[in-house]
């Protein structure tokens, strides 16, 4: 009884923010946030310990000359740099947007899925017992820590007879990651190796190299039209599960692609740079404020603000005292939660 | 289906309910002797009841009344404090994730104690007595920044806000001290990551006597507002049309969380996950009714607390465990299969 009219009354509300929808706005958006992406990329890579001049980088691009030391310092550093700041922020955003989607719960972000803490964890054995493992592993080993954590709060959340709901997601996804944070805690300490530990998990995006980007953008490009072809889906899932229930969807089938959506996005974005997770937390959120509750909108225009986010974040990171560079997820969050703050307050009521 | 029908299942659940927290209880005392008995120099039950008593040695006095007995208390009053603390939050915000940490209670806690340390010449002699009133005072600082900032005039605390909000303080905190972390020196670092990691490591009568009043006046306060902690579960709208002034009562209860989970991490930094997973732990075992809920989380807090306490203590002798990893390590998996079992 009492729960009927809580859901009715969501159906209520929901239907007036979808209505709020606003298709010109996402695509303004869409638009405004490209040029900005673009414009932002080129000035990260003009910016830097050797200035260069946006011509050259435009030339570097182009017409690239192997004989030319600016044109081998874009190539070879900068531009898969600022890629794969890019493409790591496109990925968090998105997978926090589908998290939030399906779970309801505005605190979600693929963290909750034990990703973060199951590839932190694994970074710690590999540390502790395997030092000077070369960088290539690291990201593997890591991947794979984040699919092992998935797979603990995937397969805990689904085991009983009402399968998969949100609320079970969340806790089991909240109760794994401690288990994996006190574990790798543990190993830190004994091992005396957090330091170590923090530096990566604070997040870089220094040392990507052209061969990451061209394992991982396959997979996130699959992974990323696979988010849009699910977002219709999402939005009437946030709606509660009954209401995509009796409008025939299949749930379980909707749940399970999202969440190895989330895993590609996630896992990939983690292991090559540590825990930048305040990006998957405030992008949706920004965007959901912006363009409305339709996720068909949010997913693509978080894939851009997302990526001009952490395009910026690590122009800035590099920017504040060079030739030190400030831990991009510190700088994020620094950005973030002033932010953050103005959007509880003026919405934070609805998710 | 008469209303006699339903009165004996609400005496049996009644009985029940009081059942578990019996045991619970009688667990904790067990443990307690069992505490007693492992560790670097034992003591058996029969030594421990004789000490009790005035009976025992010079060493088993001294063992028992000024090592073991403190640390035991404190480890049960810190379970008490954060689980209530975790039980009142969940209750105010309606949220499953909500736990201290989402009023930057550890967060706050651990930026003052690392901020101090980074300051401090050396790690050899920290005043030991100086860091729980420094994280107090984080802590309730943080708490008052997050209170003030969804805060509104006309509406009040939304719990979505103060969750919203108490999730960025927290994040921005944990940045602060990443960027921290990255400059203290080695033998520093250790230092404050075993502050941060929990343990009870004051095992002294003061501590005690500093945790203790809190936990005193603040349970029986939260006890009393069970019934207004049922209310509010049931939504802001229907709780304002049951009579409950809904901003004075949550700001009472908020006040008492924090006063808790303050208190309890000054003695022990960051045992956070106790005050999540107790209340889950507890509302498992006797409902979601407040009136059971609150002492059946005080209960099943202190006892994890102490168990944890207790392994971390004993497996890697001589050295220890930080008593918050065991909680996680023995907790979690616990915690997993209540999930996995039992329907919503």
């Amino acid at each position: 009884m009492v729960n009927s009219t809580e859901t009715s009354s969501n159906i209520d509300n929901n239907l007036e923010y979808n209505k709020r929808a606003r298709p010109i706005i996402g695509i303004l958006v869409l638009l405004i946030g490209l040029m900005a992406l673009i414009i932002s990329i080129g000035l990260s890579i003009s910016f830097g310990a050797a200035d260069i001049k946006l011509a050259t980088v435009w030339n570097a691009v182009l017409n690239f000359n192997p004989d030319i030391t600016s044109h081998q310092i874009i190539r070879e550093i900068r531009l898969p740099r600022v890629l794969g700041a890019a493409m790591v922020g496109a990925c968090f955003a998105v997978a926090g947007a589908l998290m939030q989607g399906m779970t309801r719960n505005p605190l979600a972000d693929s963290g909750l899925l034990g990703l973060n803490a199951g590839a932190a964890f694994m970074l710690a054995l590999c540390f502790a017992f395997f030092p000077g493992l070369p960088y290539m592993y690291l990201i593997m080993y890591s991947f794979l820590g984040a699919g092992l954590g998935v797979v603990i709060v995937y397969g805990v959340g689904s085991m009983s007879r009402n399968g998969l709901t949100p609320m079970r997601l969340v806790l089991a996804g909240a109760a794994v990651s401690a288990l994996l944070g006190a574990l790798s805690e543990g190993i830190a300490l004994y091992f005396r190796i957090g330091q170590d530990l923090a530096f990566w998990y604070a997040g870089g995006v220094s040392g990507t190299k052209w061969i990451n980007l061209q394992i991982m953008s396959p997979w996130i490009i699959v992974a990323m039209i696979g988010a849009i072809i699910l977002s219709k889906s999402i939005t009437l899932l946030s709606l509660g599960e009954e209401v995509s229930i009796g409008l025939g969807q299949n749930v379980k089938t909707i749940k399970l692609f999202g969440m190895i959506i989330v895993l590609i996005l996630a896992g990939a974005a983690v292991s090559v740079v540590g825990a930048v997770g305040f990006v998957g937390l405030i992008v949706p959120h920004l965007t959901r404020f912006i363009v409305g509750h339709d996720y068909r909108w949010i997913i693509p225009c978080s894939i851009v603000i997302g990526g001009l986010l952490v395009v910026l974040a690590d122009l800035a990171a590099r920017m504040i005292n060079p030739p030190y560079e400030t831990p991009i997820g510190a700088l994020i969050s620094l950005i973030g939660v002033p932010f953050f703050l103005y959007l509880a307050r003026k919405g934070g009521k609805e998710i | 289906m008469s209303n006699t029908y339903l009165t004996d299942t609400q005496i049996k659940i009644k009985r029940r309910n009081i059942a578990i927290l019996f045991i619970l209880g009688l667990l904790i005392i067990t443990l307690f002797i069992v505490s007693m008995n492992t560790g670097f120099i034992r003591l058996s039950p029969i030594e421990v009841i004789k000490t009790l008593f005035g009976q025992g040695t010079d060493k088993q006095e001294l063992i028992l009344f000024e090592f073991r007995l403190p640390r035991i208390i404190i480890s049960v009053l810190v379970g008490i404090g954060l689980a209530v603390s975790g039980c009142v939050l969940q209750g105010i915000s309606r949220n499953a994730l909500a736990d201290p940490g989402i009023l930057g209670i550890n967060a706050g806690a651990g930026l003052a104690v690392m901020l101090f340390i980074s300051f401090y010449p050396s790690t050899a002699s920290v005043p030991v007595f100086l860091l729980p009133i420094l994280a107090f005072s984080g802590a309730g600082i943080t708490a008052i920044i997050i209170y003030t900032l969804s805060y509104k005039r006309n509406e009040g605390i939304s719990p979505m806000r103060l969750i919203l909000t108490g999730v960025a303080v927290a994040a921005g905190i944990s940045s602060a001290m990443i960027v921290l972390t990255l400059r203290l020196s080695p033998e520093k670092y250790q230092f404050v990551a075993t502050w941060l990691a929990g343990s009870i490591w004051g095992s002294n009568w003061k501590f005690v006597i500093s945790l203790l009043p809190w936990v005193i006046v603040l349970v029986p306060i939260v006890y009393s507002k069970a019934r207004t902690l049922n209310v509010l579960n049931l939504g802001d709208s229907r709780a304002t049309g049951l009579g409950t002034s809904i901003e004075k009562e949550r700001r009472i209860l908020l006040a008492a969380a924090v006063g808790l989970a303050g208190a309890s991490v000054s003695v022990s930094g960051g045992i956070g996950f106790v005050g999540l997973i107790g209340p889950h732990l507890a509302r498992q075992l006797v409902g979601s009714r407040n009136q059971f809920l609150i002492p059946a989380s005080a209960l099943a807090g202190g006892l994890l607390v102490l168990v944890a306490d207790t392994i971390g203590r004993v497996i890697l002798q001589p050295s220890e465990i930080p008593a918050g990893i065991v909680v996680a390590v023995i907790g979690a998996p616990y915690f997993l299969y209540l999930l996995s079992r039992l329907k919503d």
